[in-house]
């Protein structure tokens, strides 16, 4: 019983690290707390829905499909909203309050156009049969969810640790200035940085949508608080603290819905992003530098 | 009598030591300049002074108490000001606000007085107006007490910024490059300052580029290279100090001036 | 309290709608307060909601009189709001603005989740306790009190440290505290707000104080301004008007409010009432 749970929340985890890891990658190289974030959630999850429903895609098609539109959509919003305040120089809470009004006026305009019910993929996209290991059950969408994090991740490592791009990525996430003065072209790579965020949230939202088959525009708001949770508890702009912090947050979560009660999950998340904020506002892994005020 | 001393004053920044061990006393009524090349350390040690950064170890004292941990608004309170290197007035406000602002520890009035509009509220205020003029008839700005402060021409803006340091009478002012940007004439007119202010009963610590201007108005002159004190003493003294020497010109070129070595006066760091 | 016969007409035929703008400008108000301080609080609909619920359940479990209730409504609003802002207001102002969000996304879970707070229905049967006088008597109130304290020490000590609170912090001002302070009395503005609508309305559910109320309260704020505290209220009401004079425009409040907000900081960074308070003493 436990071991299973605890399966169950290591792949409940995955999907909060891969929404997080996009959204601390964009803080920490664009220093905003870029509230759109959710919204690329639900694109990513509405354009598989669109994707496998009206057109007849598979998954193996629609999930790439909603990732890159995720991406793209997500470079598409930084640069309407945020290019001009980042050439001010503007303060981080100008740049958190636009994304703010943005996100909400796009889940509005979401919700006319689609309607705020809940919607599922098609039934069949995916295997309903699970596999039975040493007692443990994992159902094929928990496969792909783990999977998919797991190729996502590695490729995100592989792009930041043995690219140019990346070594640029993490020169500007240190020092934007210097990294300008390197002769590194900031602004492409802002919208480089925003797609890759962009895709990591849409391919989270399909999954997610997959996992729970529960698609509806607000559904990537709903999932900014584990985003918050995941992003302090794991460092402000630090990736392998999000990792780590992701799966714990699903493990607990999952822990408290078993042992003590399902209500009282996102009660558990909030206390533990707030005993952090406490006792280690830097992150309980000790990488990213504290923003003071 | 000391007023303010550091001890094994320390500050590291991710790898790099910005100040490193500092020693340093400043005496009552003196002008203490600290000067050294770019990167030595002034600024973080003027921020270790004031507060903004925290020493990684060592220690600094401040009229007898011990300020090493004290939060910056406390330091205003014992009477400590500073002016910054790139001037921060608060531009939407004022002249006039912007001093005031400087004198928000002076003025006694408490919330209830506030909102209430009780006597001792237009009392602590009309005070506190009477002191800030004082403080811009200092710096020459009486006339321009209405203006935005963003407004105001750049060296205004300095000596808006001196003036709002000065208005709650310190003990101890911290101007950090002072002369920068300013003309000779407009340099000298700050020196003449300085020493009214000096002549006024408070001590000034200043870190300046201007070897002229530093010459000019210091008692005593503490010099920094990468972090490290390396002189401390009389202005006059600097000049046949070989270390300070050093570190302005290199080593090759210090070493080329040793070996000419023949009584001429060194050509000034 | 009685009203002349052609005022008791008006309030009854308006009666939300005025209840509403006063609510609403209290609602402002409580965001300029933390905006004053160059912070930014997300938090001002869960602050509203704890003094919504935490009055509702002391009017109807504890049968309180209605003139302890509404001052008790800002107990609780107050203490969350020291809990999230003593660790997040030392920091970068994006942690206060990340913790107020999620305090909204985590109440609206717990109401709906705890059976003793009504669920998903709500809690219903609210008497109905609040008198339009009091909704604008408690208006004044917070318009004056804001308006000497902001032409005060004080004043002058919030616009420094919204400018610069470095600087602010080396004239002497403690900005942690008066940041604090700010967050703490935006609190019991908002929470006292919530029990005046609770009071007003009979019903009060878990969605009203979610997301978007908590985003359509920064676009008050943002569409006045914060120079003076008429200002974010003002805000408030062409907001609360515009459903009410334009028929069908309130499907669209959520896309009209979000953008405001973007317009705001994008081109109208002083907001439509571009005043500045003048702190000369008298």
């Amino acid at each position: 019983m436990l071991s299973q749970q605890l399966v169950n929340g290591v792949l409940l985890g995955a999907t909060y690290a891969l929404f997080a890891l996009g959204f601390t990658l964009m803080f920490g190289v664009l220093r905003v707390i870029n509230l759109t974030y959710g919204f690329y959630f639900s694109a990513g999850a509405f354009i598989a829905l669109f994707a496998t429903r009206q057109w007849g895609f598979s998954i193996w098609l629609a999930l790439p499909l909603a990732a890159i539109g995720s991406g793209l959509i997500a470079v598409l919003l930084d640069w309407l909203l945020l290019t001009r305040l980042r050439a001010k120089g503007a303060p981080e809470l100008a740049s958190l309050m636009v994304t703010l009004g943005a996100v909400l006026a796009l889940y509005s305009a979401m919700t006319l156009l689609f309607g705020p019910d809940i919607r599922r993929l098609p039934p069949d996209v995916i295997g309903a049969d699970a596999l039975v290991f040493a007692g443990i059950r994992v159902t094929q969408a928990q496969f792909l969810v783990v999977g998919t994090t797991a190729v996502l991740v590695l490729a995100l490592v592989a792009l930041m640790r043995g690219t140019r791009l990346g070594v640029g990525i993490r020169a500007m996430a240190e020092r934007p200035d210097a990294a300008e003065l390197m002769g590194i072209d900031t602004a492409r790579l802002a919208a480089l940085v925003s797609f890759l965020s962009g895709f990591l949230a849409g391919a989270g939202g399909v999954l997610i949508g997959l996992n729970f088959n529960a698609i509806q525009p607000y559904m990537g708001e709903q999932m900014m608080l584990r985003g918050f949770v995941v992003i302090i508890v794991g460092g402000l702009g630090d990736l392998r603290g999000a990792l780590i912090a992701g799966l714990l947050l699903g493990v607990i979560e999952v822990l408290t819905a078993g042992y003590l009660d399902s209500g009282l999950k996102e009660a558990v998340a909030f206390a533990i992003l707030v005993a952090v904020l406490w006792t280690r506002p830097s992150g309980l892994f000790g990488q990213a530098v504290l923003r003071r005020a | 009598m000391t007023l303010l001393s550091t001890a094994g004053l320390t500050r590291k920044f991710a790898g790099l030591v910005a100040v490193d061990g500092v020693d340093m006393a400043v005496e009552v009524g003196s002008v203490h300049a600290v000067i050294g090349p770019n990167g030595a350390g002034k600024t973080t040690l003027f921020n270790l002074i004031s507060g903004l950064v925290e020493p990684t170890s060592g220690s600094i004292d401040f009229n007898g108490n011990d300020i090493s941990r004290l939060p910056v608004h406390a330091r205003a309170g014992l009477g400590m000001a500073r002016s910054f290197q790139n001037i921060r007035i608060f531009s939407a406000m004022t002249v006039l606000e912007n001093v005031l602002t400087g004198l928000h520890s002076t003025i006694t009035a408490g919330v209830g007085a506030i909102v209430l509009r009780l006597p001792g509220f237009h009392r602590a205020e009309k005070t506190a107006v009477e002191r800030a003029r004082m403080a811009l008839e200092l710096v020459g700005l009486s006339s321009k007490s209405e203006l935005l402060a963003g407004a105001l021409p750049y060296g205004d803006q300095r000596r808006l910024e001196i003036a709002r340091a000065m208005a709650a009478h310190p003990r101890l002012l911290l101007l950090d490059e002072p002369a920068a940007g300013m003309n000779p004439a407009e340099t000298s007119s700050l020196a003449a300052l300085v020493r009214r202010i000096r002549d006024a009963g408070t001590t000034v610590l200043l870190v300046e580029h201007d070897m002229g201007f530093v010459m000019d108005i210091s008692d005593a002159v503490t010099v920094l290279n990468f972090g490290r004190r390396i002189f401390h003493g009389p202005p006059g003294a600097i000049r046949q100090e070989p270390a300070v020497i050093e570190a302005y010109l290199g080593k090759k070129m210090a070493a080329r001036l040793a070996a000419r070595k023949d009584g001429q006066k060194a050509i000034a760091p | 309290m009685t009203y002349p016969p052609w005022l008791d007409d008006f309030l009854w035929t308006y009666q939300n709608v005025i209840h509403a703008l006063g609510i609403n400008g209290l609602l402002a108000l409580s965001m300029y307060v933390v905006l004053a301080v160059g912070q930014l609080s997300l938090g001002q609909a869960a602050f509203m909601g704890l003094g919504a619920y935490s009055s509702a359940l002391m009017t109807l479990k504890l049968h309180l009189p209605f003139f302890v209730v509404l001052p008790a409504s800002c107990v609780v609003p107050a203490l969350f709001a020291l809990a999230i802002g003593v660790p997040t207001l030392r920091l970068s102002g994006v942690y206060l603005a990340i913790a107020t969000i999620g305090l909204g996304e985590v109440l609206r879970a717990i109401y709906l989740n705890l059976d003793v707070l009504g669920g998903a229905l709500g809690l219903s049967g609210i008497p109905q306790r609040t008198e339009t006088w009091m909704i604008y008597l408690l208006l004044i109130v917070a318009i004056a009190v804001l308006w000497r304290v902001g032409h005060s020490r004080i004043g002058r000590a919030m616009e420094a440290m919204r400018e610069d609170p470095n600087a602010a912090q080396v004239m002497g001002v403690n900005v942690q505290r008066y940041r604090l302070g700010a967050l703490v009395a935006s609190a019991v503005l908002a929470g006292v707000a919530g029990a005046l609508g609770a009071h007003a309305s009979n019903f009060i559910g878990p969605n009203e104080y979610g997301f978007e109320p908590a985003v359509t309260i920064l676009s008050y704020a943002l569409l006045g301004g914060i120079g003076t505290p008429f200002a974010p209220v003002l805000g408030a009401w062409i907001l609360t008007l515009l459903p009410e004079v334009l028929r069908g425009f309130s499907d669209f409040r959520g896309v009209f409010n979000g953008l405001i907000i973007v317009l705001a900081v994008l081109f109208l960074p002083n907001g439509l009432l571009a005043l500045r308070m003048k702190r000369r003493a008298a």
